[in-house]
């Protein structure tokens, strides 16, 4: 089963490498990542789908916690909580069936956002399984490019955000205090 | 208040201003400007012969003194080279900073001389690595990691530096805060946790505590002492954690896991609580996770969150500094322990532990009248040093019968390569710590194999006039790999001998130095006692019997209550 988990981390150069090389070390594969900028600019927030054994989740999530750049990790694979995904499809049709995927793609909510005399480029949203079902459906009309973003998540709960205050570091005093210190 | 200054001497301030006195490193293309600046420092350099050894050398003056350790190398190859030594610094929770030069910022990505990617290449290898491209960025940079370094559980941290920031000017602003919003450190632990601890402790028949290198990373050796007596329970320490409690120390069971001893790890099978404090119930500890411990209850100190019921699922975790916790514990123990009363359970079990002890001494004296036995020559080395001499080792059967045999009464004495293993850590890790200790009778004891893996320090030794000696416990194989051919693969060796070993009183007065060679029993003592009262370095080659096994062991993926006691007959063996 997959495992959604979600984090809010600084958008600072490596740090999405050094999300991605958790996985990575333990062979994990991963099925989606959406990273971007969230109201603060200086962080960014990324949803992970990945299959992850599940006696491997908990410790996953505390190997991200620990990452410097991480503010915080969540499993939300069980957690209240809304995924949704997004995907762009262009379908080719002939002229006969036109309509139905026109009605197809009104049952499921779907946008047209281009139409051309080939057939039309359409833009889904919804949960992973749903996107699933009308790829399913509308390969049935012929031949389709799809280009899925990604899952990303929403916690219902809110989450208190810990984070440390600045540490006093450097200055003149400490040098001397450690100096007379240790050895 | 603000002054025009160099990156390099920029950078050289913040070293000073973290109490940096030493560097370990090598310069090369890049690091010119650095070096340059590093003639008007009051910081020492210390020039080893390859990079790897930097990042050794720099562990051994960690761990000998408890201080962060900083190595130096240029970009590309010296960086690389530094790779060994930051994983083995990862593993063992060691507190250093690495400084390496990277090509001008305008030639990252463009295949330059000697261009390596540092910061991808030691993503891993690292607690948390930096890439400074911007000069301003450099103060700032440098406290974040020696702060990250030495704090929550210690570890390596690197610092990439483009040639352009080295030779750049800004205006230097010494920094006096660092903000580091999401990384998190864990001290005090959690007040009902720890009474409920304490309390389990005091109702346990057949308590254990199980320390180790987060004692001695944390200096709660006094700490540890006094929840051990405030339990009285049996005390068993990892190889990391040798000397957080004085070997002398009644309560010092000795080593458990795979070479560990008789009763150390019959304790661990029959007790009824695991007091863990500051291991990771490492698979060389633990043998079959399934079948490890399989009647007791955990308690389980550590301050890294992510060690809590990784291996081994813990009944009560604590997540905290050792330092501020085994404290706490013992207050409440103190508390509680006159309402308990006489623990009859307890001292049946401490009647069964003197018992298995008795069983199995691992002290034993092994010696034959024309070998010289390795456990011979390291009982020598013990009643020579009496649990006060600073021992590193490299890895293999040596290590673990240094482990065994040598007594260690104070920690930050034994320092070998636990986590990772590598070889050829002994040498330039004693140089670190004889470098950082030079009143100190600094011992590195060798294999063949992992001595010639470290070699060219020996230049370095005779250059800085270092008292270190080495010891080269030489059966003239891989020895550890040898007897896992000779007992699990029917004795088929396959490149484990190690021929052609030099003549160590050339090699060693090739350098400048006395070295000597014995093989005979009657020689020891004199030879080590030499070694010893001879002042600088001293190169001692020990031919030991060639084919003697480390025993106790628990062969690999076996339950630690199933250990080959002694050689095994030769049946086994074809």
């Amino acid at each position: 089963m997959q495992q959604i988990i979600s984090l809010l981390l600084e958008n600072k150069t490596g740090a999405l490498m050094r999300v991605t090389g958790l996985l990575t070390a333990r062979g994990y594969n991963i099925d989606s990542l959406t990273v971007a900028r969230t109201l603060d600019p200086e962080l960014s927030r990324m949803t992970i789908a990945v299959d992850v054994e599940p006696h491997q989740r908990r410790q996953l999530i505390k190997h991200m916690n620990k990452l410097i750049n991480v503010l915080q990790a969540t499993d939300l694979t069980d957690a209240p909580s809304v995924t949704r995904e997004m995907l762009l499809m262009r379908v080719r049709s002939a002229q006969e069936t036109r309509t139905a995927i026109l009605k197809e793609a009104e049952i499921f909510g779907v946008r047209v956002v281009d139409s051309t005399l080939e057939g039309f480029a359409l833009e889904a949203t919804g949960d992973i399984e749903k996107l699933d079902e009308f790829i399913d459906i509308m390969r049935s009309y012929g031949e389709i490019e799809v280009t899925r973003g990604g899952a990303v998540a929403v916690s219902l709960e809110s989450k208190k955000l810990r984070l440390s205050p600045p540490v006093p570091r450097g200055a003149e005093e400490t040098r001397l205090e450690e100096k007379n210190g240790v050895i | 208040m603000s002054q025009l200054m160099s990156g390099s001497k920029i950078l050289l301030e913040c070293l000073a201003r973290e109490g940096v006195d030493t560097i370990f490193g090598y310069p090369g293309g890049v690091t010119i400007p650095f070096y340059d600046a590093m003639l008007d420092s009051p910081i020492q350099h210390v020039l080893v012969r390859h990079e790897q050894n930097a990042a050794f050398a720099a562990q051994g003056y960690v761990r000998s003194t408890g201080k962060v350790g900083v190595c130096c190398a240029t970009s590309g190859p010296g960086a690389t080279n530094l790779v060994t030594g930051l994983v083995d610094a990862m593993m063992d929770s060691i507190p250093i900073v690495a400084i390496t030069g990277q090509v001008p910022t305008k030639l990252i990505g463009s295949d330059a001389f000697q261009e390596a990617d540092t910061f991808g290449i030691t993503r891993s290898a690292t607690k948390h690595n930096y890439l400074v491209k911007n000069i301003n960025e450099l103060p700032a940079v440098i406290h974040e990691a020696f702060y990250i370094a030495n704090s929550g559980r210690p570890g390596p941290v690197l610092v990439d530096i483009t040639k352009d920031v080295f030779q750049g000017n800004a205006h230097y602003v010494p920094v006096t805060s660092i903000h580091l919003p999401g990384y998190k450190v864990y001290t005090e632990g959690h007040t009902g946790q720890i009474r409920r601890a304490a309390q389990m402790m005091l109702e346990a028949e057949r308590p254990m505590v199980y320390a180790g290198g987060g004692v001695v990373l944390s200096n709660s050796s006094d700490e540890l002492r006094e929840l051990v007596e405030l339990v009285d329970a049996p005390c068993v320490t990892t190889v990391m954690g040798l000397g957080a409690l004085a070997a002398d120390h009644p309560n010092f069971i000795s080593m458990p896991g795979m070479h560990g001893s008789y009763a150390a790890n019959m304790a661990m099978y029959g007790t009824d609580l695991i007091i863990a404090l500051g291991v990771r119930f490492d698979d060389r500890v633990t043998g079959r996770l399934n079948s490890f411990a399989p009647h007791a209850r955990v308690i389980h100190v550590d301050i890294d969150p992510a060690e809590i019921g990784k291996n081994r699922n813990a009944d009560l975790p604590i997540v905290g500094d050792l330092k501020r916790v085994m404290p706490k514990l013992s207050a409440v123990l103190a508390e509680l322990k006159p309402g308990i009363g006489e623990r009859t359970g307890l001292k049946a079990w401490w009647k069964q532990v003197r018992a298995w002890m008795d069983e199995h001494p691992l002290r034993k004296p092994v010696t034959s009248p024309d070998e010289i036995k390795p456990q011979h020559l390291m009982a020598e080395i013990d009643r020579l040093t009496n649990g006060e001499a600073i021992v590193t080792s490299d890895v293999g059967q040596h290590q673990m019968w240094s482990a065994q045999l040598i007594r260690f009464n104070k920690p930050r004495l034994w320092i070998n390569s636990g986590g990772l293993g590598s070889m050829g850590f002994g040498l330039p890790a004693a140089l670190g710590a004889q470098y950082a200790n030079p009143d100190k009778l600094v011992i590195a004891i060798c294999g063949d194999g992992g001595f010639q893996m470290s070699l060219p320090e020996l230049a370095t030794l005779q250059n800085y006039g270092l008292n270190v000696k080495v010891i080269i416990m030489n059966n003239g194989y891989l020895g550890m790999v040898r007897q896992w051919q000779e007992l699990f693969y029917a004795n088929r060796l396959s490149q484990v001998t190690l021929d052609s070993f030099p003549d160590v009183e050339k090699l060693a007065g090739a350098y400048g130095f006395k070295g000597r060679t014995i093989e005979h029993p009657r020689d020891l003592r004199d030879a080590l006692k030499e070694a010893f009262d001879t002042p600088g370095p001293y190169l001692l080659n020990v031919r030991v019997t060639p084919t003697e096994n480390v025993f106790p062991m628990v062969p690999a993926g076996g339950a630690i209550n199933e250990m080959v006691l002694a050689p095994p007959q030769p049946a086994m063996a074809r």
